[in-house]
């Protein structure tokens, strides 16, 4: 048990983290090379402007039509996104640790606020595995992975949630919980979760498209 | 153009036509064309409700027809124009028509020196090439692509000799176009032909195909290239007439491929259009060094200078040693000799012409619907305001300069010393 | 009619089964597919995906999150009472993911199956880039697909003669090159009845304009090459039309995944206005035609924009409209709809110079909903209206949604459509006649040329 601990609290951390940034650059500059080679009009036709107005429209609540539409999804998904951020950044815990680690420290939010945004993440994943259940055209799209990815998403704040509660058995649940975020950080460069990285670029070479030669608004 | 030396190239300025006295004769008068010497007008006018004529320096031809079009005249100052009378076309030449009449009639090409015009005819649902007014023995489903030898003596086309009705695509797929050669198609059939070219001494052709949907390559006379590629543009001969070489697109990039093996070692984005030095010593393209750049290359080395636009009208001096074309970036257009964009930009601008020996050379350019000319890279004073201007023509010895437009309504011919 | 399209407003009815999808018989596709063989369709897809394709598709596989938020872009998933598997995201997931996934590694089957789906259920319209949050690409993806499926020689058969006839002819209709002249001679005759001194300039070197129409323009619809005409002469436009191979500037190679020919296609029609030194082109009321000039097929031969700028109508009559070159003698009294198209909308932004239009030469507009960049597609464009007959159901039937757009103008007193694209023409033609909408449809020509003074 110690040396587990001691395994996903030292190491595994570095691993994740190399993993996470490292995972990043390589995916951002492979595809920006393949680009280049492959897919000149990328380069070609990007337009600043209209690339940071496509993605602002995208990452405001409701800035897009199909939002408007979709209010619940809407609603859910922004909390999600938002706390997802933010907790683990801004939570006490790794505040903490950040401190004692490198000396270096943030603001950090209240318990509350914490626990709250964590219960509300993990709503949100109930929310998304009910909605691939039961949504025909979710349903119809979901794979296996995609069940896995919510559970390597939802993982982290549940252990979290558990561990800082100080239930029964939290000295397992704190493993799991450094353990699945570790996985969760480093799966995101090679997964799916990719959009995370690959957002401002589909995002603003579409707005790009749309706005500087299509003259046309795509929100 | 061996006349040239007969054309009168004294000093001064003539009104050949004073055109408003035409617009005022008839109801209507159609776009002008000018003789290479310059001196004479013409154009197709609208005599009657129905009836139009042609008319030459004032002068109206003999006969009306119920169409003229495409007035244009040849290299050696034949004035010709499509024809139609009582539903049938056929072409005149100063003023008489061809005999041979057809369903319809069009597209005439000249010959370098202008002895030869090659027309397209239609006859019956058959479609001819019609040399001096005379069709080839064998019509065809249909032709395109016509191409004349430089001497004009032969005729081309991509033919189509299998009948076909829409909708046949595997019938299509396994080839119903081929090369007609004076009438004479090739044995093979491909499933497109595009453009063509004739040897010089006009005993030869290659042409770009399709052998099937994917696979493009370069025939000459009859027999395909061993290699394939994704793309091909026109092919050309050698002047010497021994190779052929055309732009080809292999492992992605634009090049140019001589009898089937890549000739030049750098890949362009595009290359097309390219044209021999007349001893065949050097080749010239346009050329998109990369995406949305656009110049010429001479022997595989492109110019630094280039466009966004686009480039065209590539010409290479009468003595080789020079290359021009027109060049626009963000819609102005400019000339450019040799790599050096010459002064100022245009609302259009054509293609430089040289003097034979290739130290001079001249381009017409359009401001605001009125045209000018410049001369070695700047406006040549007082040669502008034209309301109609045709390309200038040096002459034989680069020493003067014809200047063919007109101006406030009167057709000009003037030649002026630049030596 | 009328409960049909009350009851699919919403997608209340989410069904938990949908019926299965039927191939329909073509002889293209049929045949085509049964020429494969495993190696060929994995030589062809490993080349495409190796060559062809590259950090884009790449992104756009790994990016979607199968979140499903593209699929009420698309018509044919409202139409299809919510089938996820007319969604975008479904469709990707029934061709191009399986692709990529399998490495080619798919049979002859399966690829008949994506070749239907991309040519016939997909019109390219761009819509559902507008909807999905990472702005994925999918009719860049649906030409994936087709490319592949031309490679592979499985197109349907209608839009693959298109594509022969564009190869042979340069233009999309079987039009010879003499046809093509006395068409332009014969409206100009017909036109000279009316205006005597009207002409169609052919050949004019230097005209400002050169205007360029699509294919069935000569050969079905030539009053509409009699009414430009009347327009051009009234506005005293300096203007010319080709009497060569290059006036046509349609292109179904760009849809059946032919992009050789589409570039030699535009290489065409661009150096045709170079040729005749015109300043720039002026199409008709065409969707795909614009498209192809304005940013496919331009793009494949590296001319980063068009290298002759290309006028779209509506861009040019509003122009014509606003320098009071054309008046209006009494405006078009019926009330009248607009449907946007949607090459020339998410194309080109013309929506509201589109209005401007309409409102210049009609009393009485009435908009249909969703409008501008988010209207609905005619589900003709794409290629799919040019698969032909036995595709016809299919595309009808696919747009229900469009059908209850244009009842519910007409509801509101809306009489006549104006659909200022060909394509559209052909797709709200076939939709109001098989939903019975008696409305009746026009171009914006057909109207201007109605109201103008002259």
């Amino acid at each position: 048990m110690h040396t587990l601990y001691n395994l996903v609290s030292g190491p595994l951390v570095w691993v994740a983290f190399i993993l996470f940034i490292g995972g990043s650059l390589y995916r951002i500059i492979t595809m920006a090379i393949l680009a280049k080679e492959k897919d000149g009009a990328v380069y070609a036709y990007m337009d600043t402007y209209h690339a940071f107005r496509s993605i602002y429209h995208w990452i405001i609540p409701f800035g897009s039509r199909n939002m408007k539409r979709k209010p619940i999804m809407t609603s859910v998904a922004f909390v999600f996104h938002a706390c997802l951020i933010l907790v683990p950044i801004f939570i006490l815990g790794h505040v903490m640790l950040w401190k004692e680690s490198f000396d270096i420290a943030w603001w950090y939010m209240p318990d509350l606020a914490a626990d709250i945004m964590t219960v509300l993440v993990i709503s949100a994943c109930v929310f998304f595995l009910v909605r691939r259940l039961t949504q025909p055209e979710v349903k119809y799209l979901t794979t296996a992975s995609d069940f896995v990815l919510l559970g390597i998403v939802a993982a982290p704040f549940i252990t979290g949630f558990w561990a800082a509660h100080q239930w029964p058995g939290m000295r397992t649940a704190l493993i799991l919980h450094m353990l699945s975020g570790e996985i969760m950080l480093a799966a995101i460069p090679f997964t799916r979760l990719s959009h995370m990285i690959f957002f401002p670029f589909t995002r603003g070479y579409m707005g790009s498209e749309f706005g500087a030669v299509k003259h046309a608004r795509d929100w | 153009m061996n006349g040239m030396h007969g054309w009168d190239w004294e000093i001064g300025r003539r009104e050949i036509a004073d055109l408003s006295r035409w617009k005022a004769e008839y109801k209507a008068v159609h776009e002008t064309c000018v003789s290479p010497d310059g001196e004479r007008i013409a154009a197709p006018v609208r005599t009657g409700e129905t009836e139009f004529g042609l008319c030459e320096n004032g002068e109206l031809w003999e006969g009306e027809f119920d169409k003229v079009w495409y007035a244009r005249y040849t290299p050696d100052g034949r004035l010709t124009a499509l024809v139609s009378e009582m539903g049938e076309w056929t072409l005149a030449v100063d003023g008489a028509a061809w005999e041979e009449r057809f369903e319809f009639l069009w597209d005439p090409r000249f010959s370098k020196e202008g002895g030869h015009i090659t027309a397209v005819g239609q006859k019956g649902r058959k479609y001819y090439a019609v040399t001096d007014g005379v069709p080839w023995e064998e019509g065809f489903d249909n032709l395109t692509n016509l191409t004349q030898s430089p001497d004009g003596s032969h005729a081309a086309a991509a033919v189509q000799i299998i009948p076909m009705t829409e909708g046949e695509i595997f019938k299509f797929q396994a080839g119903v176009y081929t090369v007609a050669v004076d009438g004479q198609p090739w044995p093979r059939n491909f499933v497109n032909v595009w453009e063509m070219s004739f040897s010089p001494d006009g005993k030869r052709v290659a042409a770009e195909v399709r052998i099937n949907l994917y696979d493009y390559t370069i025939v000459v006379d009859g027999v395909p290239w061993d290699t394939v590629f994704k793309t091909v543009w026109k092919p050309v001969f050698s002047p010497s007439g021994d190779e052929v070489t055309a732009p080809v697109r292999a492992n992605g990039k634009w090049t140019l491929a001589r009898n089937g093996a890549l000739l030049w070692k750098r890949g362009y984005t595009q290359l097309w259009h390219h044209a021999y030095s007349p001893d065949g010593s050097k080749i010239a393209a346009i050329v998109a060094p990369k995406y949305g750049r656009w110049t010429v290359a001479v022997d595989d080395t492109p110019w630094n200078l280039t466009f966004g636009d686009l480039v065209t009208d590539l010409v290479i001096s009468p003595d080789g040693g020079r290359a021009g074309c027109v060049g626009k970036e963000k819609e102005r257009w400019s000339v450019v000799v040799d790599g050096k964009r010459w002064y100022g930009d245009y609302d259009m601008a054509w293609g430089p012409v040289f003097s034979a020996d290739g130290r001079r050379a001249a381009a017409k350019v359009e401001t605001k619907k009125t045209y000018g000319i410049l001369l070695d890279g700047k406006p040549l004073p007082e040669m502008d305001g034209f309301e109609v201007l045709w390309s200038p023509v040096f002459s034989p010895d680069g020493d003067r300069l014809l200047v063919r437009g007109i101006r406030e309504g009167a057709y000009i011919r003037e030649v002026i010393s630049i030596s | 009619m009328t409960e049909t399209v009350i009851r699919s407003r919403k997608i209340k009815e989410k069904k938990r089964v949908y019926p299965p999808r039927r191939p329909v018989p073509d002889l293209g596709l049929d045949k085509g597919a049964e020429k494969l063989t495993p190696e060929r369709i994995e030589s062809t897809i490993r080349s495409v995906l190796d060559n062809e394709t590259g950090a884009r598709l790449k992104v756009y596989v790994d990016t979607c999150a199968h979140c499903g938020l593209c699929s009420e872009a698309c018509h044919f998933f409202w139409s299809h009472d919510g089938d996820p598997s007319y969604s975008p995201a479904g469709k990707v997931k029934q061709t191009i993911s399986e692709i990529v996934k399998k490495k080619g590694k798919v049979d002859a089957d399966f690829i008949r199956g994506a070749a239907e789906i991309a040519y016939t259920e997909c019109n390219l319209c761009r819509r559902c880039s507008m909807y999905c949050p990472f702005g994925i690409d999918i009719a860049y993806m649906m030409l994936t697909v087709r490319r592949i499926a031309h490679l592979l020689g499985v197109v349907p058969q209608y839009i693959q003669d298109t594509a022969h006839s564009h190869s042979a002819t340069m233009n999309q209709m079987w039009v010879k090159d003499d046809e093509w002249i006395d068409s332009l001679l014969w409206q100009e005759e017909e036109a000279a009845e009316e205006i005597p001194e009207l002409r169609i300039p052919l050949e004019k070197e230097g005209a400002d304009i050169l205007y360029s129409v699509i294919g069935p323009e000569p050969k079905f619809r030539a009053q509409l090459i009699y009414q430009a005409a009347v327009i051009m002469h009234e506005a005293g436009v300096d203007w010319t039309m080709p009497a060569t191979p290059g006036w046509d500037n349609s292109d179904m190679c760009m849809y059946t995944g032919d992009n050789e020919m589409m570039g030699r296609l535009k290489k065409v029609h661009f150096e045709t206005a170079m040729r005749l030194k015109n300043k720039r082109i002026v199409m008709g009321e065409c969707g795909h035609a614009f498209r192809s000039i304005f940013d496919m097929g331009n793009r494949w031969l590296a001319w980063k924009m068009p290298p002759i700028p290309v006028t779209h109508a509506i861009e040019f009559y509003a122009e014509l409209f606003r320098d009071k070159k054309i008046k209006v003698k009494k405006k078009f009294e019926k009330p009248v709809t607009l449907h946007d198209p949607c090459n020339i909308v998410r194309g080109r932004g013309l929506h509201e110079m589109a209005r401007y239009v309409v409102n210049e030469i009609c009393t009485d507009f009435i908009e249909m909903h969703p409008n501008r960049e988010h209207n609905f597609c005619c589900s003709a464009g794409g290629g799919v209206i040019n698969t032909g007959p036995p595709f016809r159901n299919k595309r009808v039937e696919g747009n229900r949604i469009k059908a209850e757009q244009l009842f519910a103008a007409k509801s509101k007193g809306a009489q006549v459509v104006i659909a200022p694209c060909h394509n559209c023409h052909g797709g709200l033609e076939d939709i109001i006649h098989h939903y019975n909408l008696k409305m009746e449809l026009k171009f914006l020509g057909d109207i201007i040329y109605e109201v103008m003074e002259r």
